[in-house]
C-alpha cells in the first residue's frame, strides 16, 4: 500500500463529508417490497423491449428485457411473481422510460447461485456471462461493461483501476461493500485483467475510509500472485477524486486527452460495484437485479445501507426506514454533489442508484443567486481548468452558443463552481444549457 | 407512515450541497477590516473622520437604494457593497474636507459609476475610485490642500469649527515631490521616527489610509479568510517598492522604497481596492500582471506626473485593462489536445 495519498493537482473542493451517519452502518437487506418497477433504461444506450406480457408467471432472475441491437444492457426480474403491468413509469433522470411492473410472491423460494471455477471460460466466453448478466458500470454512468472491457484492438490498455474513492459526501455504500466483501470485488478485478490480458490493478480509495483501505490492501496481497500485481492506493479526501479522469491523473499521472476516453491512455476505470457484480455475473451466474445503496441524510428517521432489488420504490424504502422527518427539504438520488433532485417518491432503484439523500433545509441552500461579483473561485474550484463564470455570463446574456472556447463540452458537471460560489449562481444548470446550444 | 404527500419538496440542479460562503459574507467581512484604521483616524485626525465617513457610507448606501428603484432592479443594499463603497471613498478623501463633498462623490461613485454600468459585477471600474477621481476633477482645491496634522494629545474635537483651512499642512509626497527628502525629514523627524510614525499612522494623508499596521491587519486576514489573493496585494507593494528603489532618488538605486510603501495610499490601495473582484482579473496570472502595472503607474506618476501621489488613477488604468488580462490570461485546461497522448 503507497503510504503518500495520490491526488489531482488541479482544483476541487472539500464539502462536507456527512458519511458518518452510515459509515459504520453494515449493509442490511431491504425485505422484499410487495411490487416491484423495474425500468427497461437503466444504462447508457437504447431501451429494451419488454420480453414479457402482463400476468406472466416469472422467477427472479428471469430475462425481461434484451438490447436489440447497438449499446444496451439486459434487464432481470428482481423478485419472483407475476407481472402486474408493462408500462411506463417515471425515471429519475429521463422524466419516463418504459417499465414492467411485477407483483411480488412472498413464498417464492429465493433462487441459489452455487459458484463455479470461472478460470476455465474463454475470454469470450466470460464478456458473454458479463453481457447476460445485464452489468453496467452501477458507479453512475451506466455504460455497458461487457462493450467497455472490449476496447478496439489500437488501443494499448496496461492498467485497470478500480474506483473505490467514494468521493460524494453522504455515500457509503461502496465503502461497506469494501470492507464487507473485499475478497469478492478483488475476485472481480481479476476477472477483468484476465478479460483485458493485463495484470496490473490499482485500486484507488480515499483515505477516509481506513477500514476498507486496510481489508482491500490484504485481499489484494492474498490475491497478488505469479505475475497478477494488484495494490490499493490511498488517495487524498477531495472531491471529485472518484472523477473518471482526475482518479486516472491521481494514480498513474496521465491525463485523458479532450473528447478522449481512458483507453487513449491505456486505462480502463471500473467502479468497485461494478467489479462485484461482474464477480457473481462470472463465478456465480448471477444476473444483476441487487444492489447496496446508500439511503442517508438527515430528513430519514434512520439511515442505512441496505442491499435492496433493482425496481424498489423509494417510498417503500422510506417506509421500511421508519418514514421521513417533518424538516425535510429535498430528495436527492445519487450523492449530493452531482446526483438529481426528486419531487416524488414514486421512483423505483435502477441499477446506477448509488444512494437516496432526504435533506433538510440545513444541509442545502436555497438562497436566491445574484450577479457574478467575478471572484474566480469557480476558476480554482474547477477540475478542469475551465472557466465556469463567463459560461454562466454567457448564458445569461443569451449567448449560450459561444461558450465552446470557454471549454463547455470538457466539463461532466461535477458542481465543484457551484458549490464555492458566493453569488450561489446556478452554474451547472447554465452549463448544461450552453452544452445544448454551443457549437462544438 | 410519516410520508407526508403533500410535502412540497425543492427541486432543483445540482450541486445540492454548498459552501457556506456568501456574498454578503465577504462584503461585511471587508466592512468589518476597515473598521479599526476608521477609529484610529479619529485619534489621528479629529471626530470629523468619523462624521465624513457616516455621510460617505450613508450617501452610498441611498444612491443604490435610489438608482435600484429608478432602474426597476431589486433593491441590494443589504449585500454590504454599498458600504464598502462609501467606506473607502471617505477613507481616500482628506480630513478637513467640507461634508457635502462625499455627498457628491457618493452620487458618482455609486449612481454612475456603478449602476449606470449594469450594477454590481459590472462596473467596469472601481467605483469609490470613480468617485475620487470626480471629487480631484471638480473640487482641486478641497481635494489637494485640506490635509491636517496628526493630533498628538487625543483632542479630537481640535479641527471642529472655524479655522481649519488655517492650520492645513502637506503630505509626506507632496514634500517629497517638490522639496526632496531632506524637507520630509526636516518635517517629520529622523528616518527611524519617520518610519514608526508612518507605520502605526501619524502622519498626514487622507482618512483611512495612513495606518498601515491596522490596514495590514485588515488585509492579513482577508487573506487567512481566502477572500482575496496573495497576488495583486504583493505584486502592486513589491513593484512599488522596486520602482522607486531605481527611479525614485536622485541617481538610479538611491531610491526609499519603504518611504514609498508607508506614504501616500499604497497599503489600502493594494490590499482593498486594487483587489476588488469586479474591477480586477479573476486569473491569478492576469492578478500578477495587475498588480506589477497598478505598482507601475503609481511610481510613474508620483514621480514624472503632476501629483504627488497616483495609486488612484493607477488602479483605475489597470480597472480598464483587467477585461483584457481575463481574456488573455485563461486557466490552463485540464485536458491536452486529443492527439498528444503521454
Amino acid at each position: 500500500m503507497n503510504q503518500t495519498l495520490l491526488t489531482f493537482p488541479k482544483g476541487g473542493v472539500h464539502p462536507p463529508e456527512s458519511k458518518e451517519l452510515t459509515e459504520h452502518l453494515p449493509v442490511e437487506p431491504l425485505p422484499l417490497p410487495e411490487e416491484v418497477e423495474i425500468l427497461l433504461h437503466q444504462h447508457f444506450g437504447a431501451p429494451c423491449k419488454s420480453l414479457v406480457k402482463k400476468k406472466d408467471e416469472i422467477m427472479e432472475g428471469d430475462l425481461l428485457g434484451e438490447v436489440e441491437a447497438g449499446l444496451g444492457a439486459s434487464i432481470h426480474a428482481s423478485v419472483s411473481g407475476k407481472v402486474k403491468n408493462v408500462g411506463t413509469s417515471a425515471h429519475p433522470i429521463s422524466v419516463s422510460a418504459p417499465s414492467v411492473t411485477i407483483q411480488t410472491d412472498p413464498v417464492a423460494k429465493p433462487r441459489e447461485y452455487s459458484p463455479g471455477d470461472w478460470k476455465a471460460l474463454s475470454k469470450d466466453e466470460i464478456l458473454g456471462r458479463i453481457k447476460s448478466a445485464g452489468i453496467v458500470g452501477i458507479g453512475g454512468a451506466g455504460f455497458p461493461t461487457h462493450v467497455k472491457l472490449a476496447p478496439p484492438p489500437e488501443a494499448k490498455v496496461d492498467t485497470l483501476i478500480l474506483n473505490g474513492a467514494e468521493c460524494e459526501p453522504y455515500l457509503t455504500c461502496d465503502h461497506r461493500l469494501m470492507l464487507e466483501h473485499p475478497e469478492q470485488v478483488v475476485e472481480g478485478a481479476k476477472i477483468i485483467l484476465s478479460v483485458l490480458g493485463i495484470d496490473e490493478c490499482h485500486i484507488g480509495i480515499e483515505a477516509n475510509k481506513a477500514d476498507a483501505i486496510e481489508a482491500m490492501a490484504k485481499a489484494a496481497r492474498d490475491a497478488s500472485s505469479n505475475g497478477t500485481r494488484i495494490r490499493v492506493d490511498a488517495l487524498k479526501v477531495k472531491y471529485p477524486q472518484g472523477s473518471e479522469k482526475q482518479l486516472i491523473q491521481s494514480i498513474t499521472g496521465r491525463r485523458v486527452p479532450g473528447f478522449g476516453l481512458p483507453f487513449d491512455v491505456g486505462v480502463i476505470v471500473q467502479n468497485v460495484g461494478t467489479a462485484r457484480a461482474i464477480y457473481e455475473a462470472v463465478v456465480l451466474n448471477k444476473p444483476l437485479y441487487e444492489k447496496v445503496i446508500t439511503v442517508s441524510g438527515r430528513g430519514i428517521q434512520r439511515p442505512a445501507n441496505l442491499l435492496v432489488r433493482i425496481g424498489t420504490r423509494l417510498s417503500d424504502i422510506v417506509s421500511y426506514l421508519g418514514g421521513t422527518k417533518p424538516d425535510l427539504a429535498k430528495v436527492v438520488m445519487g450523492g449530493p454533489m452531482m446526483g438529481f433532485a426528486i419531487p416524488t417518491l414514486d421512483v423505483p432503484v435502477t441499477k446506477t442508484t448509488s444512494g437516496v439523500l432526504f435533506l433538510t433545509e440545513d444541509e442545502i441552500d436555497t438562497k436566491p443567486h445574484s450577479n457574478c461579483i467575478r471572484c474566480g473561485w469557480c476558476l480554482e474550484a474547477c477540475p478542469m481548468g475551465l472557466a465556469p463564470n463567463e459560461i454562466g455570463i454567457y448564458v445569461e446574456a443569451g449567448r449560450a452558443e459561444d461558450t465552446a472556447q470557454f471549454g463547455v463540452f470538457e466539463c461532466f458537471e461535477c458542481g465543484c463552481c457551484a458549490f464555492v460560489c458566493p453569488a450561489k449562481r446556478p452554474l451547472v444548470q447554465f452549463i448544461r444549457l450552453a452544452k445544448m446550444k454551443a457549437k462544438k | 407512515m410519516a410520508l407526508n404527500e403533500s410535502a412540497l419538496w425543492t427541486v432543483s440542479v445540482s450541486p445540492h450541497v454548498k459552501s457556506g460562503e456568501s456574498v454578503e459574507k465577504i462584503m461585511w467581512t471587508v466592512v468589518a477590516c476597515l473598521i479599526p484604521p476608521l477609529i484610529l483616524s479619529i485619534f489621528i485626525f479629529g471626530i470629523q473622520t468619523l462624521i465624513i465617513t457616516l455621510i460617505s457610507v450613508g450617501s452610498c448606501v441611498a444612491t443604490e437604494a435610489i438608482s435600484q428603484k429608478l432602474l426597476h432592479r431589486p433593491v441590494t443594499v443589504r449585500d454590504g457593497s454599498a458600504v464598502i463603497t462609501g467606506l473607502l471613498l471617505a477613507y481616500i478623501i482628506p480630513p478637513g474636507v467640507p461634508y457635502w463633498l462625499p455627498v457628491l462623490g457618493s452620487i458618482m461613485a455609486i449612481y454612475v459609476a456603478k449602476h449606470l454600468l449594469g450594477g454590481i459585477g459590472f462596473n467596469i471600474f472601481n467605483p469609490a475610485l470613480i468617485g475620487r477621481a470626480f471629487l480631484l476633477a471638480t473640487f482641486p482645491v478641497a481635494m489637494t490642500s485640506a490635509w491636517l496634522p496628526p493630533i498628538r494629545d487625543a483632542s479630537i474635537f481640535k479641527y471642529m469649527g472655524p479655522g481649519v483651512d488655517a492650520v492645513s499642512t502637506a503630505t509626506p509626497l507632496y514634500i517629497l515631490k517638490h522639496y526632496g527628502i531632506g524637507a520630509v525629514m526636516e518635517k517629520f523627524g529622523s528616518m527611524s521616527t519617520i518610519y514608526a510614525d508612518f507605520f502605526v499612522g501619524w502622519r498626514p494623508g487622507c482618512i483611512g489610509e495612513t495606518s498601515t499596521l491596522l490596514l495590514l491587519v485588515g488585509g492579513i486576514f482577508l487573506l487567512y479568510k481566502g477572500y482575496i489573493s496573495w497576488h495583486i496585494p504583493i505584486s502592486t507593494i513589491v513593484t512599488i517598492a522596486f520602482l522607486t528603489w531605481i527611479f525614485g532618488g536622485e541617481k538610479l538605486f538611491t531610491g526609499n522604497p519603504l518611504l514609498a510603501v508607508l506614504s501616500g495610499g499604497v497599503i489600502l490601495g493594494a490590499f482593498f481596492m486594487a483587489t476588488d473582484y469586479v474591477t480586477s482579473p479573476s486569473q491569478k496570472t492576469g492578478q500578477l500582471i495587475f498588480g506589477a502595472g497598478v505598482g507601475a503607474l503609481t511610481v510613474l506618476i508620483r514621480l514624472k506626473g503632476g501629483y504627488p501621489e497616483g495609486v488612484c488613477y493607477a488602479i483605475l488604468l489597470m480597472n480598464g485593462v483587467s477585461p483584457a488580462l481575463d481574456a488573455w490570461f485563461k486557466p490552463k485546461r485540464f485536458a491536452p489536445e486529443k492527439g498528444a497522448i503521454k
